[in-house]
């Protein structure tokens, strides 16, 4: 029976799509195919502050300052501003400027806008806290008063997108989703920007088109030549550099390492690479007075600068570089990257060689001839080939009496003991959206930052990096940064690795400018 | 049979219970999804105040209940990852997830009752040896390999099938939405059914050919050839008839599988069905959709069980009388 009638179903059904075969479209227009591992969990441009969610969010809204893709700052839904006080900025806004329904862009959206990302339920709050009150001066003019002068306002606001007054109100979004409403909120799969795309269809994990806005202020600077966008995540690695292969896809932003040779035989594609806004390295406990899971008792190892001298000396990060990252990496002498502001190459150029004889030397010296064993913990889920980078430090710790055991865990697992401060000895990465020194400061050298789980800190390195929140002075500034990160060479609490390099994959026919912020914005894009 | 029924579902209901209480201890080992929802830049007194906002700081026996007197009001939560009521999530999921499982349990049965008659029957031909030895493949290489091999093959090398996704898609009334009713939904839908449909045809292929095996020496088709009935009623009505019900069992618990297992599928072929979903729900430590699919997961088996209990009813006229009796 079964044997009988199955085949005559599937031959049915068979039958049944040809009969109802949809029309093919036509691709006349220029349609640039997407695809990365992971979908922006929300449209909402204030309700997550990760990297996919910014990047969905930048084609379709704008904020008051952009980035060009060099990272330098250029008007955006503002055309001019200025410090008309040291702790107030005034900025004259974009004239003719519409959202995506029609309504006009004016003085009060960007009141609205930021009060909303300052809202208890924002993610974003974090870019607009020092901001005490937003003026409406007139139709085309805000003025954003300060608490206290803030030298890095401006790199804050790249990030803050401009939504509409009216369209929030009657939608009822006039705050970004707190979980606590147990449904959706509009924002989440639904926009009104003023961006260079609008959306067409949002299927999220699945598929998103987006189409070009005729209307955008920005179409006359920005001679883009794409007429859809569709987007569709690929979370496997080799599916999705399958996609590619095959031509299903022209853009891929994060193909596998060990996929790239295979990409650039491909006579079709290319790849383009530039550093990126993320260096990896190593941290050490140097505050705890015993280590949670090592050999010694009643002290803490890390507590010896020494030591942790002898674990820098002992990695050999161009084996790394090339065994690891397949030569795809900088090796990093310092815990910032180029476009930083305070960034110096010399530092990444002296990075100490690699001389385990003389880390052996050190490690005696301290008070461990014979080493001691230790804990390391790393993600594998979280930077480019994360776990592997610790399998080979653990290797060649190894070799000078070190004897680590290696706890690779999932993000989820692992960021809550870097921010929760129970580790010893982790890998972590970090990366600068306001591209200036101030906010590693503030989150992994201050003795109160919320992500420094090496407890490193002084009193007086304290003081600096609160005194520098505040100086707008650019060369004073720069000095007081120049000066902590002298401190923090030597202290080396942290072990630089190496900065990571990012690299698209793409079809011959598409050009697009590769960001160091690993942000593809498809405006810059043409196709032939 | 009312009361056999009844008592099954009563039993669905405790086995769901269960399943939903097991899961809600393990979730404490998936990490915190907090560092997920918000960046870098997030205080740790911001962290907090959304924890306590998510009701993550409760013990798990005062979430567990939580979670059980929300549910029985219909309400399975809201997604951390995607900002969205689970219930809607996962019934916009079924639909890809349901019907690949049902196109490969189609492959499964009609390729593996065929090979399994065939090799049964004609068991020194040429062809049963080398389907057998072929299907060994099915059950020895894991499924991410068969399904990314597929890929290289078909969709990279020759170009003829898409190595991702689900193809255009029809929206049908009640909220199913199909892929089998466009070119590109079909053209979609084979190389992930026959990823999964592999290691179920082997097996029904096997049990069907050792059942006939069996069943060809027994007295009753012996008789039946000495009566002079055609081999084909003999091979087909009589003996394949009394091969189905270990079939049956396997074929019932193996849909089960195939909805479980489908994830491995899923998510090499970034198919958008429930199983990518759940994965995708367990590295952001998504507690509102991995606990709902963990618990939707058991009710599938429970009901699989089910149905496959009151099939034997049909297939086999013994238990019947047994029943009358």
């Amino acid at each position: 029976m079964f044997f009988k009638s199955k085949p005559l179903i599937l031959a049915g059904l068979v039958l049944g799509a040809v009969v109802t075969q949809t029309a093919v479209p036509a691709y006349a227009e220029n349609v640039l195919r997407y695809t990365n591992v992971g979908d922006a969990p929300t449209l909402d441009p204030h309700a997550l502050n990760s990297l996919v969610t910014l990047m969905a969010d930048v084609q379709m809204y704008d904020a008051l300052v952009m980035r060009n893709p060099d990272m330098i700052k250029v008007p955006g839904l503002a055309t001019s501003w200025k410090n008309i006080d040291p702790n107030v900025w005034e900025f004259k806004l974009r004239e003719g400027v519409s959202f995506h329904n029609g309504n006009p862009f004016n003085a009060d959206d960007v009141v609205f806008s930021i009060k909303r990302a300052q809202a208890e339920t924002s993610q974003m709050k974090g870019y607009v806290n020092t901001i005490k009150e937003v003026k409406k001066i007139d139709d085309h003019t805000v003025q954003l008063i300060t608490e206290k002068p803030n030298p890095i306002l401006l790199d804050q606001l790249v990030n803050i997108f401009m939504m509409d007054e009216e369209w929030s109100k009657e939608h009822g979004v006039e705050t970004p989703q707190n979980f606590s409403g147990k449904q959706e909120t509009y924002a989440v799969r639904h926009e009104n920007g003023t961006g260079a795309f609008k959306l067409e269809s949002r299927d999220p994990d699945v598929k998103t088109v987006l189409v070009r806005n005729e209307n955008w202020w920005g179409n006359n600077t920005y001679k883009h030549n794409i007429d859809k966008v569709v987007w569709t995540p690929i979370a496997n690695d080799a599916t999705r550099v399958a996609a590619l292969l095959s031509g299903e896809v022209d853009l891929v932003t994060d193909p596998p390492l060990q996929d790239l040779n295979r990409i650039l035989s491909n006579d079709k594609l290319k790849v383009e690479k530039t550093s990126q806004i993320r260096t990896i390295f190593f941290g050490f406990d140097v505050k705890s007075d015993e280590l949670r899971n090592s050999s010694v008792k009643g002290k803490n190892p890390f507590k010896d600068v020494r030591v942790r001298e002898a674990f820098y000396s002992a990695i050999d990060i161009n084996a790394i570089k090339r065994a690891v990252m397949r030569g795809m990496s900088i090796p990093a002498g310092m815990i910032i990257e180029p476009p930083i502001n305070g960034y110096k190459a010399e530092w990444d150029k002296n990075r100490l060689p690699y001389d385990p004889e003389k880390a052996k030397v050190l490690l005696a010296e301290a008070g461990y001839p014979e080493g001691f064993s230790v804990q390391l913990d790393c993600p594998n889920n979280r930077y480019q080939n994360d776990e592997a980078i610790c399998q080979a430090a653990v290797g060649m710790l190894a070799k000078v009496g070190i004897d680590v055991r290696l706890n690779a865990q999932p993000k989820t697992q692992f960021f809550p003991l870097i921010t929760g401060k129970g580790t010893d000895f982790f890998l972590l990465g970090w990366g600068i959206p306001t591209m200036d020194s101030g906010f590693i400061f503030d989150y992994l050298l201050h003795s109160d930052g919320s992500w420094n789980a090496s407890g490193y800190g002084t009193p007086e390195l304290d003081a600096k990096i609160e005194a520098i929140r505040g100086i707008v002075d650019v060369d004073q500034r720069n000095k007081m940064i120049e000066e902590i990160w002298i401190q923090v060479q030597k202290d080396m609490p942290y072990l630089p690795l190496h900065h990571q390099v990012i690299f698209w994959a793409m079809s011959k026919k598409l050009d697009i400018p590769i960001e160091p912020n690993d942000m593809p914005r498809f405006y810059w894009a043409t196709m032939n | 049979m009312v009361n056999f029924i009844l008592n099954r579902i009563l039993q669905s209901a405790i086995v769901m219970f269960v399943v939903a209480l097991i899961s809600f201890f393990l979730f404490n080992f998936v990490g915190d999804p907090i560092s997920n929802m918000v960046g870098q830049e997030t205080t740790v007194h911001d962290m907090n105040a959304l924890r306590e906002r998510l009701g993550l700081n409760d013990s798990v026996i005062v979430q567990f209940g939580r979670f059980i007197l929300d549910a029985l009001n219909g309400n399975f939560g809201i997604s951390y990852r995607l900002q969205r009521p689970v219930d809607e999530l996962i019934s916009e999921r079924m639909p890809a997830t349901l019907e690949l499982v049902f196109v490969s349990a189609v492959i499964a049965m009609v390729l593996g009752v065929a090979g399994g008659l065939f090799t049964g029957l004609k068991r020194d031909h040429w062809l049963s040896k080398i389907i057998l030895t072929s299907s060994l493949v099915g059950v020895s290489l894991p499924t991410f390999i068969i399904g990314i091999l597929l890929i290289y093959i078909f969709a990279v090398k020759f170009n003829w099938l898409p190595s991702f996704g689900r193809g255009e898609v029809v929206d049908l009334k009640g909220g199913w939405s199909t892929g089998l009713l466009t070119v590109s939904g079909w053209k979609a839908i084979i190389l992930p059914s026959i990823t999964l449909a592999l290691y179920q045809t082997t097996l029904i292929l096997r049990i069907i050919r050792s059942e006939m095996l069996e069943v060809m020496r027994t007295d009753f088709i012996k008789f039946a050839r000495a009566r002079g009935l055609k081999s084909r009623d003999i091979n087909y009505g009589h003996a394949l008839k009394n091969t189905l019900i270990p079939v049956i069992t396997v074929a019932g618990l193996q849909i089960g599988s195939l909805i479980a297992f489908s994830i491995i599928t899923e998510t090499v072929f970034q198919w958008p069905g429930m199983g990518s979903l759940f994965i995708q729900a367990v590295q952001f430590a998504d507690v509102p959709v991995m606990s709902a699919y963990l618990v939707l997961v058991a009710f599938f088996f429970v009901i699989i069980n089910l149905i496959v209990d009151l099939l034997y009813f049909v297939v086999d006229p013994r238990l019947r009388s047994e029943i009358k009796n």
